[in-house]
């Protein structure tokens, strides 16, 4: 019994050895280039963070007018948030075409 | 087959350990084929975690008591679901379920972001690897679930109070919440390692938080309900320091959950939702070591060990080198807006941020007080259920107050105006059941009448919202109005579940101010009660027949004193609280025997405290009213933490575009 566990182990750490090792086994020759992990640049970081800016005002433009349709919001409070909201939509969205 | 379950938990380590080096060596240098191969040896250390697990699966299932684990936990005659839930019924096996988990959901995690959030992945998988090599260094060479002895020709059996069904469900569903804490950490300290202090983390682990969360407050509702049923005191929360360690994770990632919408919403409290994960995550992690080490006298601490130093140097370590972390990245984590009003949604999430860490913080002080005391004077002083009762009053009351108010001021600002109209209905609501309850007599608990005042007070704001937002979409949609509220839900998911989750916890706190400011209790004094007898209470009459004795059921005896009880003149059947003998275990467990009328959601509760010689019984009876409350909340909760979880094609597309449409543009 002892025996055939310990065949059993040695296979499995066979078979885990080989999984780890795969990208190594799959792509054994590569350039340094090609190994590299994807390192945003940035002007990436600069989108991203513009496409977060825009869609949480457009996401806080969506819910303002569902709770202005609700009554959460009341006119004349209505009247004084959307504004700024639209501008920063309006921002983000000129900033991310440019 | 112990060498086979040693062989690979040795493994596991290994690849828990390679993770961790190669991973953060990847991400260090940007090495994309060492930074799969860290994801593949983390995946394949959830096969070798699995192949222990099966490995002492196997050993129980056989009542193999060569395992010194399955001897001390089982016993031949355990009902065989009872012997494979020891599993989880000793240190050795509960730590192997965590690691167990903790990998399985870290493969989970890790294969289903490794596209999306690529970048953080790779300071992730180091993360994750450093736990599990914690657990599984321990389970290799300090608790290991697969010593071996000569073969004795029975088991000691399982403790009394770990044989019944909740065994079987309890504890896995805590470890899955507890464990689970480890996914939102490990992104954290990934996003922070990596420099992506964007919302990206947050993204991906929006529901894994979420679900962590639900599994913790399911568990902890479980066990609740198991020490109700079966520990036979007649209560379903004491205040233990375990059932304290499940509550205060909960509770930390409670505000972790509605502060994490701040900073999707409005790009604020950064910091402050970082240092929520590391707090919910130490907190489990200390949750664990409180279970484990034996060092806290617990009805659920059922081993002393040795674990103790290790898991206290371990969070120590976690709890620095994260804080350290968060201080080194702080110039990322400023917010670029402020708190425009502190009349505003955004208001209402800081305050119930502050009142739920408040209350997790005074339960950690009460917890770990005894521990300070003994080091400090040479005596450990506790905290009784005083301390923790006037706090949660001081903290618990305005928070539910703010669950009703929330919901109902908007985001950014909100007029006087505006508020007063909103609020009018609940308030009305509100002031109208305090009234109502006065009238009847429920003044006789104030903090009972605030809590049912509020809680009618969140009860209407949530019934406001729905009707309000079902006619709204009516009025845009068309149609009748359930299509209108089915799609009103349907398109706010989180919105919507999250008020179902609300009216859960309005449920929960109604049944425990029920049960606890307004409960009858009967104790029978010196003179036990004899056969004829009667006890009344609350209305009811209880009449004592006679005592029942079973003296061979399975693995134990019975012992039964069987009382009528009538309202009035009318019968409601007989109660038979009791006591189990366990022969294996030599041990005694108290049998409540509980009435439940689900029309009223009070109980009527029997414990049998002893016997005489001469037949003569002492008992406890206990009338809680509306305690059936809590377990309907469980219902509650799942059916709203349900809906806040199912998947919404429309915003992951969108979140699809975004970070798939910000590489692209940059790219391009």
């Amino acid at each position: 019994m002892t025996t055939f566990a310990l065949v059993l182990g040695a296979l499995l750490a066979v078979a885990c050895v080989v999984f780890v090792s795969r990208p190594f086994l799959r792509e054994p020759a590569l350039a340094a280039d090609a190994d590299r992990l994807h390192e945003p640049d940035a002007a990436e970081r600069r989108r991203l963070s513009l496409a977060e800016e825009r869609d949480r005002a457009l996401a806080a433009l969506k819910e303002l007018e569902f709770d202005h349709r609700t009554g959460t919001v009341s006119d004349e409070d209505y009247r004084v948030l959307v504004g700024p909201l639209r501008r920063q939509a309006a921002e983000a969205l000129r900033a991310l075409d440019g | 087959m112990p060498e086979l379950g040693r062989a690979a938990l040795v493994l596991c380590l290994g690849l828990s350990l390679y993770a961790t080096v190669a991973g953060a060596l990847a991400a260090r240098e940007r090495r994309r084929r060492l930074a799969v191969s860290a994801q593949n040896a983390l995946i394949a250390a959830f096969g070798a975690a699995a192949v222990a697990a099966a490995v002492l699966l196997t050993a129980l299932a056989r009542h193999d008591f060569s395992f010194t684990y399955v001897a001390d936990h089982t016993s031949r005659k355990l009902p065989t679901l009872y012997t494979l839930a020891a599993f989880w019924g000793g240190q050795e096996g509960s730590l192997l379920l965590w690691l167990l988990v903790l990998l399985g959901y870290s493969t989970a995690a890790v294969y289903f972001n490794r596209i999306a959030a690529r970048e953080v992945i790779a300071w992730v998988v180091p993360t994750l690897g450093l736990v599990a090599s914690f657990f599984a260094l321990l389970l290799v060479a300090v608790a290991s679930p697969f010593q071996t002895q000569a073969a004795p020709g029975d088991g000691l059996g399982l403790n009394p109070s770990l044989q019944n069904p909740y065994m079987v469900i309890h504890p896995p569903m805590l470890y899955l919440g507890y464990v689970g804490l480890t996914v939102p950490f490990a992104f954290a300290m990934g996003a922070l390692l990596s420099g992506r202090t964007d919302e990206r983390w947050i993204v991906a682990t929006r529901r894994w938080t979420l679900a962590a969360w639900t599994f913790l407050g399911i568990g902890q509702l479980l066990g609740a309900h198991w020490a109700y049923v079966e520990v036979g005191w007649g209560g379903y929360y004491a205040w233990d320091p375990v059932e304290n360690a499940a509550l205060m994770p909960w509770l930390a990632a409670t505000a972790f959950l509605h502060s994490v919408m701040v900073q999707e919403k409005k790009g604020m409290m950064k910091v402050w939702n970082m240092l929520l994960v590391v707090l919910a995550f130490c907190l489990s992690l200390f949750g664990t070591f409180l279970t484990r080490s034996g060092i806290i006298n617990s009805i659920h601490s059922f081993t002393e060990s040795s674990i103790g130093p290790w898991f206290l140097g371990f969070i120590c370590l976690v709890t620095a080198a994260s804080l350290l972390l968060v201080y080194y990245r702080l110039p990322l984590l400023r917010a670029k807006t402020k708190l425009e009003s502190v009349v505003s949604r955004e208001a209402t999430f800081l305050y119930n941020n502050l009142l739920l860490v408040a209350l997790c913080l005074t339960i950690l002080w009460g917890v770990t007080y005894p521990l300070l005391t003994q080091a400090v004077r040479g005596e450990a002083v506790t905290v009784g259920r005083p301390y923790y009762d006037f706090f949660l009053r001081v903290f618990g009351l305005p928070l539910l107050l703010l669950m009703g108010i929330g919901p109902l001021i908007a985001w950014r600002r909100a007029s006087w105006s505006s508020i007063r109209r909103v609020l009018a209905v609940p308030a009305v609501v509100a002031i109208a059941t305090g009234a109502v309850l006065i009238v009847f007599g429920a003044g006789s608990s104030l903090p009972g009448l605030f809590a049912y005042s509020f809680a009618a007070f969140v009860l209407a704001s949530i019934a406001v919202e729905f009707v309000r937002g079902t006619a709204a979409r009516q009025a845009v949609a068309g149609g009748g109005y359930v299509p209108a509220l089915v799609e009103l839900v349907a398109r706010n998911r989180r919105r919507y579940g999250g008020y179902v989750v609300h009216a859960a916890i309005v449920f929960l706190a109604i049944g425990i101010a029920g049960s606890s400011a307004y409960q009858s209790t009967y104790e029978t004094g010196t003179k036990a009660l004899q056969p004829g007898d009667t006890v009344k209470i609350a209305g009811y009459t209880y009449v004592y027949r006679r005592l029942v004795s079973r003296p061979n059921v399975g693995n134990h005896s019975e012992l039964r004193a069987c009382f009528d009880v009538f309202r009035g003149s009318t019968s409601l059947g007989q109660q038979c609280p009791g006591q189990n003998f366990y022969f294996r275990e030599q041990q005694t467990s108290s049998e409540m025997s509980i009435a439940s009328s689900w029309l009223t959601g009070e109980d009527r509760d029997m414990i049998l405290g002893g016997v005489t010689k001469s037949g003569g019984v002492f008992v406890k009876i206990l009338v809680k009213p509306l305690i059936n409350l809590i377990w309907l909340a469980g219902f509650v909760f799942v059916a709203g933490c349900v809906i806040t979880l199912w998947p919404d094609a429309r915003e992951e597309r969108r979140l699809a575009e975004r970070y798939g449409e910000a590489g692209a543009m940059a790219r391009a």
